[in-house]
């Protein structure tokens, strides 16, 4: 099996941020095996709009000079939230209900789903 | 099913042991020692054990190993990994084993020496890969993003996060077992350094080494043994995620669930509690958990806390030996919540003893608010 989370990685680093839904069904988050909560296996993957609304947030503060850092909860407009940040404006400038547009970036070596401000975009 | 066996069963030892920064003993030894002299209370010792729930902090398979370390074979091994909701579940769990009579005496114990070294060499469950590369520094990061929810919805204010931080120092104040019984004022709370906005330092608990331990048998036998016996009345336990990325709604926890099921057990209301003893890993967990248990309603618990509300002489007596912020915190604080209500309800707590408490309340949290579990426990007269 190639398994799920290889799947997303693999998208992800061909710049794609793609989500699995049960066929038919609702959009989940992170990937697995099965539907949550109905338990099929008959799932596929899409590629979500990018848009969502910042669910939550905060500043993870560091001792100067290392920068501090937003980290939030995104919820997209496909239902599943994900633990994310917002990029491109200051940490403590991320509010609750922006609306933000996913961004796929290269951290050390990793893509990964970021989001910048809609107004940004 | 079958009915709760309410007031059936009763805690008849409790016993707290090295709360603070206890060098040299392993988590075993903390709560080994704490053990017996639980069981001592109840004129009891290890053999008498046959229902064994034991939670250490970093051994996942510490059941077995808490086993041999008392030297018994125990009918019922039970090596819940909740978190700091573990014993409230295991009480509910031990309730119904000693009702039907599945055991006889049943020792619910943990130890940790996480303090003495080092909460990352304490840690068992490794970060979700699809939070880790975000960086949280868990478990803070989670709570901070519950607290901005809550604010964001309820208009919930730094100042009242900071009431419950001092209400829980001043009972600590009063509890010679606390860690740390320096004055806070409202000030040096609102001065202290930022960690993950919107908490700070003094919205977190402590870290402290640990061992504690309850005994449970059916009320019958409660009877003889030389302690008041602590019946418990009704328990309830639910899961609602494990990461904070998957919580259904960061302003509602599991424990609106497990009160609403442990009242129902129990017969009984939140108007009914004389003293609530619940798990502040933060600040906002104090607050959560008075509106999820019923307390105030939902968005009101900042306006509960304020004015002293729930410190010494305020409207409801919460975390009466200081909590998790004050008293003691060896990193699943859960059965230090049982341990204070099962002492008020015997009249043990001195200065900070609630007059007449008959019915208290021990909530559990395990996890980023992902466990949920609540005890309710009364004197003989509610039975």
């Amino acid at each position: 099996m190639v398994h799920p989370d290889a799947e997303f990685r693999e998208f992800l680093a061909e710049g794609r941020f793609m989500l699995q839904r049960q066929k038919g069904g609702a959009a989940f988050y992170p990937p697995r095996t099965i539907a949550p909560v109905t338990g099929s296996e008959d799932l596929e993957w899409f590629e979500p709009s990018g848009r969502g609304t910042v669910y939550s947030t905060t500043v993870v503060r560091r001792k100067p000079p290392e920068p501090s850092y937003n980290v939030c909860l995104v919820e997209l407009a496909e239902g599943p939230r994900m633990m994310t940040r917002v990029e491109g404006i200051d940490p403590a400038e991320v509010r609750i209900g922006m609306p933000v547009v996913a961004r796929v970036i290269d951290q050390d070596g990793q893509a990964l789903v970021v989001f910048v401000p809609e107004n940004a975009a | 099913m079958s009915p709760f066996p309410r007031g059936r069963t009763a805690i008849v030892g409790a016993a707290t042991f090295g709360t603070g920064m206890s060098p040299g003993y392993s988590p075993s030894d903390l709560a080994a020692i704490a053990s017996s002299r639980a069981l001592a209370e109840a004129g009891l010792s290890p053999k008498d054990v046959d229902g064994l729930f034991f939670v250490h902090s970093v051994d996942t398979l510490g059941g077995m190993s808490f086993a041999q370390y008392l030297g018994i074979n125990p009918k019922v091994t039970n090596n819940n990994r909740l978190g700091g909701s573990a014993f409230q579940a295991m009480v509910e769990d031990a309730a119904w084993l000693l009702d039907v009579g599945a055991i006889d005496v049943a020792l619910i114990a943990y130890g940790s020496n996480q303090a003495t070294i080092g909460r990352a060499q304490s840690k068992t469950a490794p970060p979700n890969v699809y939070e880790g590369p975000y960086r949280p520094t868990n478990p803070i990061t989670s709570y901070a993003m519950a607290t901005a929810r809550h604010m964001h919805q309820f208009g919930t204010t730094k100042e009242q996060l900071g009431e419950v931080a001092v209400a829980a120092r001043q009972w600590a104040r009063l509890n010679p077992e606390a860690y740390m019984r320096d004055p806070l004022t409202m000030d040096d709370y609102l001065a202290a350094r930022m960690i993950n906005d919107p908490l700070g330092r003094f919205d977190c608990c402590l870290v402290t080494d640990g061992g504690a331990a309850i005994v449970m048998t059916r009320a019958d036998r409660a009877r003889d043994l030389p302690k008041t016996p602590v019946h418990v009345l009704g328990a309830a336990n639910t899961t609602t995620h494990r990461d904070i990325m998957a919580m259904p709604d960061l302003t509602v926890t599991g424990a609106a669930q497990t009160g609403a099921r442990a009242y129902a057990r129990a017969g009984l209301t939140a108007a009914d509690v004389d003293v609530v003893e619940v798990y502040d890993a933060f600040t906002i967990n104090t607050i959560l958990f008075l509106e999820d248990l019923g307390f105030c309603p939902k968005g009101e618990g900042g306006a509960f806390v304020a004015d002293g509300g729930i410190a010494p002489g305020g409207r409801l007596p919460v975390n009466t030996n200081g909590g998790g912020l004050s008293c003691t915190h060896p990193g699943m604080y859960g059965l230090f919540t049982l341990i204070e209500a099962t002492r008020q309800l015997r009249g043990e707590c001195g200065d900070r003893q609630v007059a007449g408490a008959e019915v208290a309340l021990a909530h559990g949290n395990g996890a980023v608010l992902s466990s949920q579990a609540t005890v309710i426990l009364g004197a003989p007269a509610t039975v």
